[in-house]
């Protein structure tokens, strides 16, 4: 397992000249390069306007740009009674989940990396199960699963709420792969360092609280971040649930008031782009700062390259 | 004492044929999809590694829409959206018009994963690479045909597999837009027999069967085709 992250294309130093600068893929371009890529642009543009022009003319002609259906974004408390209560229970969630995913990953992946089989089977069984299965299942039966078994073993049913279905699915699927990217920080260090800590004389559990862990942490902290962007997208399957997050309110609750789906569709997801671009800068900018500041470190433990047999994608959901 | 709710599979076998038929509806998905977005995703890719800015900034602003964008919001949006607001429909069948709906709006998502997989890809190979390939004398066609390319492709098993993985079950959310696939048809037995443990093991065990080979295969691919530098 390569644990090296490629350096994408854009972090090159490219020299500033537009269109112009050589990539893997293309030379310098030449005269006749030049005039094709001219072609290119034209075309291309004509192709990009043709297809924005289609929606547009769509929208338009279902009246989709009326001023009623957009002005309730105007008003205050549109943004009062319905989004910001429902981006407040979305971040709520993803908050409590990811200090729970987080806690969770901790102790399953060192679980996991345990010289006990004991304890590293069930862990790995524990991991790759989460791991495998949709999230929407997983939350399914979180929300009434606990019911249907108290109740047939003659216990008093729990009373699970959709917010503790959302956080608890969440927690087990993102705890899991959190788990898996732990682990892929902590080997992707070079043996030497365990193998010296040892000499030294340390213990099994200091050698990983004082020597691996601190310099695994700042490896894996990109990959743990765009993870925390996957959670957070997957809190709206909190909607199907019937969790009142902020699709919730927007896909119903908005247009049961002001009969607007598709502009308040707009807003909403306009609002989770924001969120989620936010964090992924905030990834980005801690990458490049840790690829500088810590030149002798392992590299950056890449979203994809903890792909392990029976593997579920990291960062791809 | 019912024990039925943790040991009782009975109800897989009163509802065979209804449960094979989620799960062809759930592989028929998948399949159509995948194909799809690997199609859309190279076009995707394609733009984004073009030599012309506008294709590349669109490339770039389409991925960052879709990747950043919940999939339940687009699955919602495309039955609520695009078929009830706009009345946008593909087949006059309400089940056929359902998938293809819901198919739409899942390659669109599925798409931007597949063009970031292959990017990836293609950003592992060295620039050296294609200096090289071009001071040998290849032109471009045979610099990117006989250097680049296979080096790019064995270097996107791996991001690509995940993406597979992820986009099967992914297909669960594809219940919110009225197509009945494995997802629904768990919700279904859950309101008819009650959320019983086994009931959800038997659809977990049903999804294992598709993404384990999935991952096995394409994570042995990856390490048997890796590039080795």
């Amino acid at each position: 397992m390569s644990t090296a992250a490629p350096v994408p294309a854009a972090r090159r130093p490219a020299p500033k000249r537009r269109a112009a600068e050589p990539s893997v893929l293309f030379d310098a371009p030449g005269p006749r390069a030049r005039r094709r890529n001219a072609l290119l642009t034209v075309v291309g543009s004509l192709v990009i306007l043709g297809i924005l022009a289609a929606i547009v003319w769509r929208l338009a002609d279902k009246d989709q740009f009326a001023g009623k259906l957009w002005s309730p974004f105007l008003k205050g408390s549109t943004w009062t009674k319905y989004i910001l209560p429902g981006l407040g229970h979305t971040l709520s969630a993803a908050l409590v989940a990811a200090v729970l995913a987080l806690a969770f990953g901790i102790l399953f992946g060192i679980g996991r990396m345990s010289d006990h089989a004991w304890l590293r089977v069930p862990s790995a069984v524990v991991i790759e199960f989460f791991r495998a299965i949709p999230l929407l299942l997983l939350m399914y039966f979180v929300f009434s699963g606990p019911a249907t078994i108290s109740d047939g073993l003659n216990r008093e049913p729990p009373h699970v709420t959709e917010f503790m279905a959302v956080v608890v699915g969440l927690m087990l699927y993102n705890g899991s792969v959190l788990a898996e990217i732990f682990r892929a920080g902590i080997q992707s260090l070079p043996r030497g360092q365990s193998e010296a800590a040892y000499a030294l004389g340390l213990r099994k559990n200091a050698v990983m609280r004082l020597i691996l862990v601190p310099q695994a942490v700042t490896v894996m902290l990109p990959a743990i971040i765009s993870q925390l962007v996957v959670l957070l997208k997957d809190t709206a399957l909190g909607y199907i649930i019937g969790y009142t997050e902020l699709l919730n309110y927007g896909f119903k609750q908005i247009p049961a008031n002001y009969g607007n789906l598709l502009p308040a569709a707009i807003v909403i997801a306009v609002i989770y782009i924001g969120l989620n671009m936010t964090i992924s800068a905030v990834a980005t900018w801690l990458e490049r700062r840790l690829r500088h500041s810590r030149k002798r470190a392992a590299g950056t433990v890449d979203t994809t390259a903890t792909q392990l047999p029976g593997g579920a994608a990291t960062g791809a959901d | 004492m019912n024990w039925d709710v943790l040991f009782d599979f009975s109800p897989f076998g009163k509802e065979s044929s209804e449960v094979l038929q989620a799960f062809w509806a759930t592989v028929r998905l998948s399949v159509m999809t995948g194909v799809l977005s690997l199609v859309f995703g190279t076009v995707l890719v394609a733009m984004r590694v073009s030599p012309t800015p506008v294709l590349r900034r669109a490339g770039t602003v389409y991925v960052n829409i879709f990747r950043n964008t919940p999939l339940t919001l687009i699955l919602v949006f495309t039955s609520l959206g695009l078929h009830d607001t706009l009345g946008i429909s593909v087949s006059s069948g309400i089940s056929a018009n359902a998938y293809w709906l819901a198919v739409f709006g899942f390659t669109a998502y599925t798409s931007a994963f597949v063009c970031e997989a292959l990017r990836a890809g293609i950003n592992t190979v060295p620039i050296g690479q294609a200096e090289a390939a071009r001071a040998i004398g290849l032109p471009f066609a045979q610099s990117l045909r006989l250097v680049i390319l296979p080096q790019a492709f064995r270097a996107s098993i791996a991001p690509l597999g995940s993406t597979l993985i992820a986009m099967i079950k992914n297909s669960t959310v594809v219940s919110v837009a009225g197509y009945i696939e494995s997802a629904g048809q768990m919700k279904q037995m859950f309101d008819d027999y009650g959320a019983t443990l086994p009931i959800f093991l038997g659809f977990a065990a049903a999804f294992m069967v598709l993404t384990l080979p999935a991952g096995l295969l394409t994570s042995y691919l990856a390490k048997r085709l890796a590039v080795v530098r």
